[in-house]
């Protein structure tokens, strides 16, 4: 069985379904006798969602001002697709 | 199709894509895409595939800017952070001594802001595969596509960055003064 200090590198990986079959079984088995690397892979999970949640936000004066944006485009005739050939 | 309604529908999204890779030139960045967008629009085919369709051209917009500012896209060495663990820092530090759950507190330490401006102190060859792929579903694959490398050089970007990540959050919360059994709890 592999060692801790190997797990540890493909943890990551394991998580994400980025290593190969055979790495795959070797740490699904590591993580079947270690409690330690079971209480990472959760915690990574969790930081991972953390990530996927911290996207900034669109603040109301920007959005005011893509709509400006979006209205110019639509009142445009040089750019539109079909006024160009 | 709509073509405002299709961005209206994405601005958001396309927004807190641009922060992540430009940060305050983020404004600009959406304008840029939006206007490159437009002008070939008519090709869009499937409304389905315009959250694909918008990203690949925002990420080319910056891809762009990184090169005409001469910013070069260089394997920054990342030393020692191979066999960093987060986990296990926090479980030695024990910064929380009373807590029952000490790693969940840690994280929970962080809002967006913070997390956000951790990312955004990684080289942008690290953080842009982590930023697709861990904020905007995108998968390793089309990562490696949109970011013109082998999937090989994407998975192995994504690992280097996930570490130098994990031990940037820890470098952090110590200069944030995020590690005080009081902070954040208001009181």
């Amino acid at each position: 069985m592999i060692r801790c200090e190997d797990a540890l590198r493909d943890l990551w990986g394991y998580l994400c379904d980025e290593v190969t079959p055979e790495s795959r079984a070797r740490i699904a088995e590591h993580l079947d006798a270690c409690r330690r690397c079971c209480g990472e892979i959760a915690f990574l999970n969790e930081l991972r969602r953390v990530v996927a949640e911290a996207e900034p936000e669109l603040p109301a004066d920007v959005g005011v001002r893509m709509e400006a944006f979006l209205a110019t485009l639509e009142g445009s005739t040089d750019d539109r697709p079909d006024a160009q050939g | 199709m709509e073509f405002a309604e299709l961005a209206r529908e994405q601005l958001p999204r396309l927004y807190g894509l641009a922060r992540q890779l430009v940060g305050e030139d983020a404004e600009d960045l959406v304008q840029e895409c939006l206007l490159k967008a437009y002008r070939s629009h008519a090709e869009l085919r499937d409304r389905q595939a315009a959250p694909a369709w918008l990203t690949r051209i925002m990420v080319n917009c910056a891809r762009d800017r990184f090169r005409s500012r001469g910013r070069r896209v260089r394997e920054s060495p990342l030393p020692d952070v191979e066999d960093f663990s987060l986990y296990r820092v926090i479980a030695a530090e024990d910064p929380f001594p009373y807590s029952d759950s000490l790693h969940l507190d840690f994280l929970h330490r962080f809002g967006p802001e913070d997390v956000w401006a951790v990312l955004r102190g990684l080289p942008e060859i690290y953080r842009l595969p982590l930023v697709l792929v861990h904020m905007h579903d995108v998968s390793t694959k089309q990562a490696a596509r949109l970011l013109s490398v082998p999937l090989g050089t994407l998975l192995a970007r994504l690992h280097r960055g996930r570490k130098q990540f994990e031990k940037d959050l820890w470098t952090y919360a110590r200069e944030h003064d995020l590690l005080r059994e009081t902070a954040r709890e208001g009181t």
